[in-house]
């Protein structure tokens, strides 16, 4: 104990053995001039990612089926962003581990009404035609359970023709059939993009809206597996193309990889993957940050003597064998 | 004879102007400015600040992993200053915004080989030996402030891949209740938490986390004892 002791007042005192030169001026200067080369160098090699943005437009005009149908979803409420819960809306109480319903304890902070937000709104701000306008009216004439019935219908439809609205079974959908091919239209024109963005104001940087509707699609989603981007994939730690993205997210995205978090239909974990892994990493972190004050954590480095290779030559020149 | 006299008599009876100096120099200590003064002579005298003079065991490649982060954090910074005047979507149609936008990446991505070489170099050494814990903190803070720099970086490429990152990190920060304060959708707020407020987080922790290191010295090897270099 005493020499324990004796061996923390000498780590902490101020070093009288033997020194070197040292220029930490120069040192620095070194150091940026080469890092500032390498830099450079890779930039003029390799340039850096740049895959082009998704727009509503492309999704509009490329897979005009499946934006249809999941304007549709939007009006009945039956998309993952209707039904996402806090801070959007309060279809759901959202992730939880165990008695803990974090999601939902700040409330709902950024208000997304799938319907009004990602299809009416829009429509009422765009030029339609005397058809499209009188379906317009019908919407908003009804009562909102009229409204609800009417989707939901028209979706079940949809879904039972495995999303292709042109083989849905005819019902007594409403005005949803011309809202849902009015608003393909004004996506194809490429004016929805700013709709949802400044919602006929003229400034605005929240993406919220825009981001919630296209992953409620298949177009996003599918762009994302093409390019190796999902979750299970190693997600937004990998880059697109050929590049190294943020590997640094690693100790994140490795739980996403193995069970149970790998299965998301698995309760509770893996249906709360997201919530249990945060904490997770959470922990981790703290555990790292704080290992000078976790016994057994900070004696590591003493039981894995990689410290020996560090110091090899001051331990050879002064003789010292490994203390034990 | 005369002349010790003198001296002496001038030693024990300070000259009256001599006394209200002294009075004035301990009214001074007693002033904030000198305490803080004081406080940084006593802990961190230029010698120690910018040092001419290292420990002999100094001398491994690992231990230049550090002034390496700096200095990649440094062309992160010019790069990131360029792209700032010129707007996010500069690089989409300029290949001189390209090449800077390269210079940005490049830099990020050394900047955390770097740093990561650096924290497990320092963790094999157990570097926060000799109270040095706080240095060792503020360098993990370092690296937090670094990771949430870089992530905010990605998404407002105002590409693809921002657009991934937004849609997927909103599910984690949203689960555990942070996405009601921190949206990852909107580029407005992420555009000025990354160039506004990280960059000057960041470099205000490795200023301290630098301060720190020459204020306690470079940890000494493990298994050095105090008896060899008594």
């Amino acid at each position: 104990m005493k020499s324990q002791t004796a061996k923390q007042a000498f780590d902490a005192a101020p070093w009288t053995g033997r020194v070197r030169k040292y220029d930490i001026v120069k040192e620095a200067t070194i150091a940026v001039v080469i890092v500032s080369l390498l830099v450079v160098l890779l930039s003029l090699i390799f340039s850096s990612p740049d895959d082009k943005q998704l727009t509503f437009r492309d999704w509009a005009k490329t897979n005009p089926t499946n934006f249809y149908a999941t304007t549709v979803q939007e009006l009945a409420g039956t998309s993952e962003s209707a039904g996402y819960g806090p801070p959007y809306n309060n279809a759901s109480a959202g992730l939880n581990i165990g008695p803990l319903w974090l999601q939902k304890w700040a409330g709902v902070t950024h208000p997304v009404d799938t319907p009004n937000d990602l299809v009416i709104t829009p429509l009422s701000l765009s030029v339609l035609s005397a058809s499209e306008t009188s379906a317009l009216g019908t919407w908003k004439s009804a009562n909102i359970d009229q409204q609800t019935a009417w989707a939901t219908a028209y979706d079940t439809a949809i879904g039972a023709a495995d999303g292709n609205y042109t083989a849905a079974a005819p019902g007594d959908y409403g005005p949803v059939p011309a809202l849902a091919n009015a608003l393909t239209n004004v996506a194809a024109q490429g004016s929805l993009d700013a709709l949802l963005l400044a919602g006929g104001n003229f400034y605005s940087t929240d993406n919220t809206k825009q981001i919630l509707f296209f992953g409620d699609g298949a177009y996003l989603d599918d762009a994302a597996t093409a390019a190796n981007l999902q979750g299970n994939s190693w997600g937004m730690m990998n880059e697109t193309g050929r590049y190294p993205g943020q590997a640094w997210l690693w100790l994140y995205s490795i739980w996403y990889q193995i069970p149970p978090f790998i299965n998301e239909a698995s309760a509770p974990f893996g249906s709360n993957a997201d919530a249990y892994i945060m904490f997770v990493v959470m922990g981790l972190t703290a555990g790292l940050m704080f290992a000078p004050l976790i016994p057994g954590l900070r004696s590591i480095p003493r039981v894995i003597p990689l410290h020996r290779k560090i110091w090899k030559s001051y331990y050879s020149e002064e003789n010292i064998k490994r203390h034990k | 004879m005369s002349i010790q006299n003198t001296e002496n008599t001038s030693t024990e009876t300070p000259a009256p102007e001599d006394s209200a100096h002294e009075d004035s120099i301990s009214e001074n200590s007693q002033m904030w400015t000198a305490r803080l003064r004081n406080m940084w002579q006593r802990n961190l005298p230029i010698d120690k600040l910018l040092p001419d003079t290292q420990p002999a065991y100094v001398s491994s490649w690992i231990y230049v992993f550090g002034v390496l982060t700096i200095a990649a954090f440094v062309d992160i910074l010019i790069s990131g200053l360029i792209l700032a005047f010129a707007g996010p979507a500069w690089y989409h149609t300029s290949s001189l915004g390209l090449f800077v936008n390269s210079l940005h990446f490049w830099g990020v991505q050394l900047f955390f080989v770097f740093m990561v070489v650096h924290l497990w170099g320092k963790f094999w050494m157990a570097a926060w030996r000799g109270r040095r814990t706080a240095t060792w903190i503020t360098g993990m803070v370092a690296f937090l402030a670094s990771i949430g720099t870089a992530f905010t970086g990605y998404l407002i490429q105002t590409n693809f891949d921002a657009q991934w990152i937004a849609f997927e990190a909103k599910d984690g920060f949203n689960a555990v209740g942070i996405g009601a304060f921190f949206t990852p959708t909107n580029i407005g707020q992420i555009m000025l938490i990354h160039v506004a407020l990280l960059p000057l987080v960041l470099g205000a922790i490795t200023v301290m986390h630098v301060l720190l290191v020459r204020k306690h010295g470079v940890v000494p090897p493990m298994d050095a004892l105090p008896e060899i270099e008594a």
